[in-house]
């Protein structure tokens, strides 16, 4: 691969503190070195990317997402979902295990590996499933997933009842040093719910889902994570109440990570008005009130990483009655225009912005990504942050279409993107062919 | 565009008047020797019900054909519905048959908007969905009253109007309440907080609601007392105890009503549940509108129907989101 020199962008890594004006000089797959402008004009034999009047940034990091493959092909394949993703700024995507079967062997882990190398698109980090078949009676086999490629352990969208059960996975995984990501619902609480359980809920006559079903399961996690010294991730906290809790226990020295999903930053109840399916989700859109203490843990720090949640769901699946509709929505690639839309409104610094996509997420889980610190994988995002452009159809990569974002003017727009040096992207479309 | 009836959500006063004056029109043509008029001869209009009702598919049923239309009656949830057909499929399939109307009935809430959103040239009348709402119940609900008063010399507005039981789960409750307050009269909620939680104070977006957990301090000089039907699974479903202890606490008598709210009218959806909602007593006494309300329903329902299949004047007016 020949070395590249990313020249005349403004540098944002929040791990090392940049935020200036830097070139990058990108070799053998890794940044070897970031300088000044113009330290490199000397550099012969290398490609020249001009980066002027852009971002250059690490590649986003997403801890969230559903790949469906194997099983479920016609909603989303690591394929196309790899490919959403390094289109959306995004250079490694966690992918939950609700795959059918569920990822519980390495088998299944080594499978979807092998379809993210023949993809070539951004790195696939398969999540293990925390017990077999995600049917919370038996423990996965821990060793044998991570030996295989898994980064982390959840259930993703059942949750593990059993407390019991809970209690031994985090101990076991404690010689693994991984976390284990908790979709966080007590069933009997949320009870068949299919919106956030309010005033609205009660106008709209849909089932309610109280934001105290998540409290008490971000509670209970919190205590095991003091019991066992284990490492919790809060997947997708959406709730004002669980980021107190959040906050107190990091306060109290808790090994404890949380994410929070774009949609439930800038969407809320009301978007449900109107009994659109692509506005349901897990956990539901909240009222404002839940809003403010999302933005109030973004600002503070509480909050580790944005993740995506990125669920593609089929039109039929979603073209029914509203309680018949399958849960979540796409977010590969609106997540980090969503991104640049709050950082630009002022919600958070632009350094905030990038960790929150790269350098949290990657700590969350402990992953070598989301810098450009020199030595690392020269996974680089080059994003014209004033670039408007009309969120559509036509733009998803993905195999389904399930967004409300569709229709919106994002703002902030993928240029060039790299993974391990070699470019994914150009000119804001995926390079003709990523296996080369 | 077409006009459909969704809900009470967004009518106004007059909207309602309109609606109430056309079905009065129809209360008098329904004591005729000769009951049909041609009003919507040529038109069809189909009932698709999904969920199992008697006296509403009934009262649509009598409406059209009184008004001289084809009507044909869907049981849904015994048809298609069961062989996998998707909700959407199915009423496209009716919608190509060409009906002027479609009525549905629907167990999931937002239901007949999801249809109205899809069709193109069929009304939708709601008969009832979910939990969300009910408008032609409210209407006859509102008919009723209004017979009532009229006969005291008093009006529809003004009033202080107490819905007593399970106001979480019922459409009626919620179509009835934005009616009243279109109207500017004062509502009460009466329940347990398990079926009338105190957030309902703010769903409506009114003032004028207010939610009291005491039947005889909720009673208090209402003037219409509507009791809400309790579903018996709600016991299972862990919302009261068992009926026996809702009653206890809950069950309309002639004796509360006498002392807490003496003029008081009663009405209630059906059907009854003697002994736990409602006693025998207040059900069968003079105050109690149940029968006139299933009377006032075919002229409500032929109201609705010949106003949304155009065979009323101007069409001009909202009729509801």
């Amino acid at each position: 691969m020949q070395p590249v020199v990313i020249e005349g962008g403004h540098v944002i890594d929040a791990a090392t503190g940049l935020d200036g004006n830097f070139d990058v000089l990108v070799r053998h797959g890794l940044v070897e070195a970031i300088e000044a402008p113009g330290a490199f004009r000397s550099a012969g034999d290398v490609r020249r990317v001009d980066a002027s009047g852009k971002w250059v940034m690490p590649g986003c990091v997403d801890l969230h997402v559903h790949l469906r493959e194997p099983g479920e092909e016609w909603k989303e394949t690591v394929q196309t979902g790899a490919e959403a993703a390094v289109l959306g700024g995004y250079t490694a995507i966690c992918c939950m295990p609700n795959t059918k079967p569920a990822n519980d062997s390495a088998e299944i882990t080594r499978y979807i590996l092998e379809k993210a190398r023949a993809a070539g698109a951004a790195r696939v980090l398969p999540i293990g499933a925390v017990s077999m078949e995600r049917k919370g009676k038996n423990l996965a086999p821990y060793s044998e997933l991570a030996k295989a490629g898994c980064v982390a352990f959840s259930d993703d969208g059942d949750p593990v009842a059993d407390a019991g059960l809970m209690r031994r996975a985090l101990e076991w995984c404690l010689m693994l040093g991984l976390p284990i990501a908790c979709h966080e619902e007590d069933r009997n609480l949320s009870c068949g719910g299919c919106m956030n359980e309010s005033p609205l809920s009660l106008r709209m006559g849909l089932k309610g889902f109280p934001g105290v079903a998540e409290d008490v399961m971000i509670a209970r996690d919190i205590e095991l994570a003091r019991f066992t010294k284990g490492k919790v991730h809060i997947c997708h906290v959406s709730t004002a109440r669980g980021v107190d809790l959040i906050r107190r226990a990091k306060n109290d020295g808790i090994e404890i990570t949380c994410e929070v999903a774009p949609h439930h930053l800038l969407l809320n109840e009301e978007s449900v008005v109107g009994y659109d399916t692509n506005c349901k989700m897990m956990p539901p859109l909240k009222a404002s009130e839940d809003v403010k203490g999302l933005f109030a843990g973004l600002a503070d720090g509480t909050i580790d990483a944005i993740a995506s949640d990125h669920a593609p769901h089929d039109r039929d699946s979603k073209q029914v009655e509203f309680s018949r509709a399958t849960v979540g929505i796409l977010g590969l690639q609106t997540s980090l225009p969503l991104a640049v839309e709050m950082c630009l409104a002022g919600a958070i610094s632009r350094t905030r912005m990038v960790d929150l996509l790269c350098s949290g997420p990657a700590r969350a889980f402990g992953l070598p990504y989301g810098t450009l610190r020199p030595g690392s994988a020269a996974d680089v995002v080059v994003l014209d942050p004033r670039r408007e452009w009309l969120f559509s159809e036509e733009s998803i990569r993905s195999k389904s279409k399930n967004s409300p974002f569709l229709g919106r003017k994002l703002v902030g727009a993928t240029q060039h993107v790299f993974v391990g040096g070699k470019q994914v992207v150009a000119d804001g479309g995926l390079v003709a062919d990523l296996l080369k | 565009m077409t006009d459909h009836l969704l809900g009470m959500t967004g009518l106004s006063k007059v909207d309602i008047f309109r609606y109430l004056d056309v079905a009065q029109a129809f209360v008098e043509v329904s004591e005729r020797d000769n009951k049909k008029v041609p009003d919507l001869r040529g038109k069809t209009v189909v009932n698709i019900f999904f969920e199992p009702s008697t006296r509403t598919l009934a009262s649509f049923d009598i409406a059209g054909k009184r008004l001289s239309a084809d009507t044909i009656n869907v049981n849904a949830s015994s048809s298609s519905m069961q062989k996998g057909e998707t909700l959407l499929d199915t009423v496209r399939t009716i919608e190509s048959m060409n009906p002027d109307v479609l009525v549905i009935r629907h167990s999931e809430s937002g239901a007949p908007h999801f249809v109205a959103k899809h069709l193109t040239r069929t009304a939708v009348v709601n008969a009832g969905d979910g939990a969300h709402e009910h408008p032609t119940q409210a209407l006859l609900d509102l008919l009723t009253i209004r017979q009532h008063f009229a006969a005291e010399g008093r009006g529809l507005e003004g009033l202080r109007v107490g819905f007593v039981g399970d106001v979480r789960h019922s459409r009626v409750a919620r179509s009835n309440v934005w009616a009243h307050l279109a109207l500017g009269n004062k509502i009460r909620l009466i329940g347990p907080p398990t079926l009338v939680p105190a957030d309902f104070i703010k769903v409506f977006g009114s003032d004028d609601v207010s939610v009291v957990h005491n039947l005889a301090e909720g009673l208090q000089d209402l003037d219409v007392v509507v009791c809400l039907r309790m579903q018996l699974e709600r016991q299972d479903q862990n919302f009261v105890p068992n009926l026996d202890e809702y009653s206890k606490e809950y069950c309309l008598s002639e004796r509360l009503l006498m002392r807490h709210a003496p003029r008081s009218v009663v009405l209630h959806p059906g059907p009854l549940n003697r002994g736990t909602e409602i006693s025998g007593e207040v059900a069968d006494g003079p105050r109690s509108l149940v029968l006139r309300q299933v009377n006032n329903g075919v002229a409500v329902r032929m109201a609705v129907l010949s106003i949304l299949a155009g065979s009323v004047e101007s069409r001009t007016m909202s009729l509801g989101r």
